[in-house]
């Protein structure tokens, strides 16, 4: 008891260090995609009399005065603090029904001054869209604690005023079609780094003895290199004034310059080239654990190279291709410096929205929406490979 | 028949090794040119690149930054990293899956991710645009290489040896300091490397956790590579190499050593 | 024995060595050095050499610089995750209304900075004060094209003018180029754009050239990709098309038709401890003798009364508020991109990413 206690003690420093810079920051990272705090805290009455709304036809009168009360206060406070309440909750609102980025902050100006009729008339003087459904069913939905509203966006659905899910307008709907490109283009990154990577693997684990470790070093010395300094290579080699465009004229082959960089090809290219040793060395690692006995007894008994490969060596060296693909996928999923520096604007995957939202646009639901989505499909990955292989095979490179 | 596969094999795998080294070894002699332009024939040879690195007040700085906060990282996650792999070798305890998974967490959780989350959690701390922050953020991407590395070490450590210890009167932490981390030492070691290369090659949390005052070598290349390439790029590009090759060469040294 | 102590010990001590430097991280973030925000590249060179390091020397202070591409969103990112550690920005006209109005900035203090009078009255305003006047121009390479393009009509005719065109990345000049390429008068762009079918119809003369469209979103990269010919030409800003004449021999030409005209200023970000020094900057760059050292570099109009005085004719000739650059100019709209910024940039980068 006392010895698991100390060696529980022992492990203890790492786990709360990763605790509370890594598993902590995450999670609260994470939650912010459910979480909606921006825009209860400034219409907070509006948002209770939004409660007993039915989304059918316009909400009662409480709710315009609610509007007109909330937004009053929220000014004052915005004004005395500068806290941007009023500017973070039309964000928010916007991003469900676009209009609001002005709508809000305009009605908050005027409301400031005396109005005249009623509540629901001078909303409507101010803005025609209080008029209508829309607004008031983007209040509601936001009103929180929490909703699905960002999970939904980054699947391209979103719901109607009557709380039904359906398809985003299709100016919105982008993030299926950057799934897919991101899994498409991880996908192609691996079966590549395993075209290539299988033959080289094999070669050096079948090489005489002598100059393994050459080739062996052929291989680590790229996967020692920066992955900064490898993406800079490409660029330089690729660009319109580039190693590779001057080469190509000097040798007659081209008279203009060809537009090699910023497109699929090129991030892809040098995705497959940083991710490569990744797939060489537990292939590699596999086939040198490998009974070379097993795949020769094969041979002698008749069968021929390839259906001693294919029978023999194959499926011995299948956990270590399998480490490979993860390995590979897995990083593949998250690149976002490279196709950053190398790609076009439609060649950029799920890391570079979860970027773009977070620094550029300060849509922090949408970027934990979006970081959802990949850890997802990353864990999909790891329980597939824990099925098919399992983890206590996998072999340190 | 055996030997054109054999031939075939061997001028695929060759190709595929020029394919691995062939685009860095090709662009790093740009950084001796005399001229300014990324092609060749280089119009003659010359350090103006690289003085231009050592005067610009820009890449000096960020060199030494990254020195620093690779070595700092790498020394956090190597105690940390070396005392779990020792508590996790030396016994079972209850939801140990669950910590190794935790532990390992870092490898697979992609690093854009990890750089947000940090610049929330860390900003009301007053953690980010400095280094402690960048410390704490590069030792949690660094500690899992450790934490594999040294239980790799471990594998080949006979415990027998510590009940010895212990028969002859040691404490466990004597038997631990005197016994078990002399022998694991090249592992420890290697893990350090291995965690501070993490943080040389790391731009995505530097990126935005960093302040211009901790900017590091990887983050300055990014911006460059970003705005316009220059030759002086080129010659950072050369620096890390040199690194990356120094790094590398004490490794395999100390795996021979194990 | 000892020696076998050696590694531990020398960790240890390694980092007891350290911790000084460990300890002294959040005490930097406290007392950082006043951190300057520009637009990097020519621009940036040139504002090094006459106002940063000349400041940097008068106040015996070590100062930070940073280089951005603009998007109030990422200001808004720096307050609201609350790790800001920039102190002045140079922003574009509508990030300064906006963030105002959002309260990303401090209030300028005008008597810290030389009083309101020391500035033209478009450079004074609540939150920041306007630093250069400046255009989005069309530009081309003359070692390529000897006779250039005349307009922006012409700029989206590649059956004239093959080859790929520059345009920079984001809703706004974009959706103004278009419109005035399909032959909307410049007086009625900010009218037309404010419905759904103007938005429309300038998307729709996109849509026509997307294929042809290299994006930017750094100032220096027009000239680039200029003098590269990735682009036969392309929207720039005009100080960056004549510093590359000037300082890289190259030989662009400037359709100045209908030139998109505004101003940028500086802001002091919220809550920047550096605000006392931020301040002593402005009033330095806001001296008429200093200011006026600009345009010889690079192209852009002075906002301080009385530096254009100091400025020779030749190169006054040069600059957007020149009558003969000014006469077909269409200002660019703050209020539009105030109200509108938001909502056509969520709209842009849809457009853009499929």
């Amino acid at each position: 008891m006392s010895a698991r206690w100390k060696a529980a003690a022992l492990v203890a420093p790492l786990l709360l260090f990763l605790l509370a810079v890594f598993i902590l920051p995450i999670g609260a990272f994470l939650l912010r995609a459910v979480q909606e705090s921006d825009v209860a805290p400034v219409l907070p009455r509006t948002v209770s009399a939004l409660a007993g709304w039915d989304g059918a036809g316009l909400p009662g009168n409480d709710a315009f005065a609610a509007v007109i009360e909330d937004l009053r206060e929220a000014r004052e406070r915005d004004r005395a603090a500068g806290g941007g309440e009023i500017a973070r909750a039309s964000a928010r609102l916007n991003a469900d029904w676009p209009g609001f980025r002005s709508l809000l902050p305009m009605t908050a100006r005027r409301v400031a001054q005396e109005l005249e009729g009623a509540p629901r008339e001078a909303l409507a003087g101010i803005s025609e869209d209080w008029a209508t459904p829309e607004p008031w069913a983007a209040i509601r939905r936001a009103g929180g604690p929490v909703s699905d509203f960002n999970l939904l966006a980054v699947l391209d659905l979103k719901r109607d005023a009557a709380g039904h899910i359906a398809a985003a307008p299709p100016d919105q709907a982008i993030f299926r079609g950057i799934l897919w490109r991101t899994l498409w283009i991880g996908a192609l990154a691996t079966l590549l780094c395993l075209a290539i990577g299988y033959p080289l693997a094999w070669l050096i684990a079948t090489a005489p003895p002598r100059l393994v470790p050459w080739l062996l070093a052929g291989v680590l010395l790229p996967f020692w290199t920066s992955l900064i300094v490898r993406t800079a290579a490409w660029m330089v080699l690729l660009q319109r004034e580039g190693v590779l465009n001057a080469a190509l004229q000097a040798l007659r082959l081209t008279s203009e310059p060809l537009p090699l960089l910023f497109n699929r090809g090129s991030v892809l290219l040098a995705m497959v080239h940083i991710l490569l040793p990744f797939m060489v060395l537990p292939i590699y690692a596999s086939l040198k654990a490998l009974d070379w006995r097993l795949p020769r007894a094969a041979r002698s008994l008749g069968a021929s190279p390839l259906r001693a490969f294919l029978r023999v060596s194959l499926p011995l060296s299948l956990p270590g291709v399998g480490a490979g693909c993860l390995l590979v996928f897995i990083q593949a999923l998250g690149f976002y410096v490279t196709p950053a520096l190398l790609g076009g604007a439609n060649d950029q995957m799920l890391p570079y929205f979860v970027a773009f939202y977070a620094s550029r646009t300060v849509n922090w639901g949408m970027a934990a929406a979006l970081s959802c989505l990949i850890l997802l499909a990353v864990a999909v990955i790891l329980a597939v490979y824990g099925k098919l292989i399992g983890f206590s095979r996998m072999r340190p490179a | 028949m055996i030997a054109t596969s054999r031939l075939a094999l061997w001028i695929f795998g060759l190709l595929a090794l020029v394919f691995l080294l062939a685009p860095v070894l090709l662009i790093l002699p740009l950084s001796f040119s005399a001229g300014s332009f990324l092609y060749y024939p280089l119009p003659g040879l010359s350090f103006r690149w690289y003085a231009d690195f050592w005067t610009s007040g820009f890449w000096l700085p960020a060199l030494w930054n990254s020195l620093r906060l690779g070595t700092v990282a790498a020394l956090l996650a190597g105690v940390l990293g070396t005392l779990a792999a020792f508590g996790l070798w030396r016994g079972n305890f209850p939801g140990q899956r669950l910590v190794m998974a935790v532990l390992l967490a870092p490898m697979v959780v992609p690093v854009v991710i990890v750089a947000v989350a940090l610049l929330l959690a860390f900003g009301p701390l007053g953690l980010t645009n400095s280094f402690l922050g960048l410390v704490l953020g590069h030792a949690a991407l660094g500690a899992p290489f450790v934490l594999v590395t040294v239980l790799a070490a471990l594998q080949q450590f006979d415990a027998v040896q510590l009940r010895a210890a212990a028969a002859c009167g040691a404490s466990p932490l004597r038997a631990f300091l005197r016994v078990c981390l002399p022998q694991i030492m090249p592992g420890v070691a290697a893990g350090a490397i291995f965690a501070f290369a993490t943080s040389l090659d790391e731009v995505v949390v530097t990126l935005f956790l960093a302040g211009p005052a901790q900017r590091t070598l990887p983050r300055q290349m990014f911006s460059g590579l970003n705005d316009s390439i220059s030759l002086t790029i080129m010659a950072a590009a050369m620096v890390m190499v040199l690194l990356s090759a120094l790094l590398l060469l004490a490794v395999t040294l100390l795996r021979r050593k194990r | 024995m000892l020696r076998r102590h050696l590694g531990a010990i020398g960790l240890f001590a390694a980092g007891l060595a350290l911790f000084p430097a460990l300890s002294t991280g959040p005490a930097l973030a406290q007392g950082r050095d006043l951190t300057i925000v520009s637009w990097g590249g020519a621009y940036q060179d040139a504002q090094r050499e006459i106002f940063f390091r000349p400041f940097q020397q008068q106040s015996g202070a070590r100062l930070l610089e940073e280089t951005w591409d603009g998007g109030v969103g990422v200001l808004r990112a720096k307050i609201q995750s609350g790790a800001n550690n920039w102190d002045l920005v140079q922003v574009e006209s509508e990030e300064l209304l906006i963030g105002c109005e959002e309260g990303l900035f401090e209030k300028m203090d005008f008597a810290a900075i030389g009083g309101r009078d020391r500035y033209i009255p478009q450079a004074v305003s609540e939150c920041g004060v306007g630093n250069i006047l400046y255009s989005f121009v069309l530009a081309y390479d003359r070692a390529r094209t000897a006779e250039g393009p005349k307009s922006w009509a012409e700029f989206f005719d590649t059956k004239l003018f093959p080859g790929k065109r520059g345009l920079r990345r984001g809703p706004k000049t974009t959706l103004e180029i278009a419109l005035l390429a399909d032959g909307v008068a410049p007086g009625e762009v900010y009218k037309l754009l404010g419905t759904n079918a103007g938005v429309d119809r300038a998307f729709r003369k996109l849509d026509s050239i997307k294929q042809d469209i290299v994006w930017w979103e750094r100032g220096s990269q027009p000239a680039q990709l200029l003098a590269s010919g990735e682009v036969a030409m392309t929207n720039a800003y005009n100080g960056r098309i004549t510093a590359a004449n000037q300082n890289d021999g190259r030989n662009f030409g400037i359709a100045w038709a209908q030139n998109l005209y505004t101003l940028d200023s500086w802001v002091i970000m919220k809550d920047s401890p550096n605000k006392s020094r931020a301040q002593a900057f402005l009033k330095f760059v806001g001296e008429p003798r200093v200011a006026a050292e600009l345009p010889p570099r690079i192209a852009y109009g002075p906002t301080v009364k009385g530096a254009n005085e100091l400025v020779s004719p030749e190169v006054l000739a040069n600059l957007p508020t020149a009558p003969a650059n000014a006469a077909s100019a269409l200002e660019i709209s703050d209020r539009f991109w105030l109200d509108n910024l938001d909502k056509l940039s969520q709209r842009f980068n849809n457009w853009l990413s499929r």
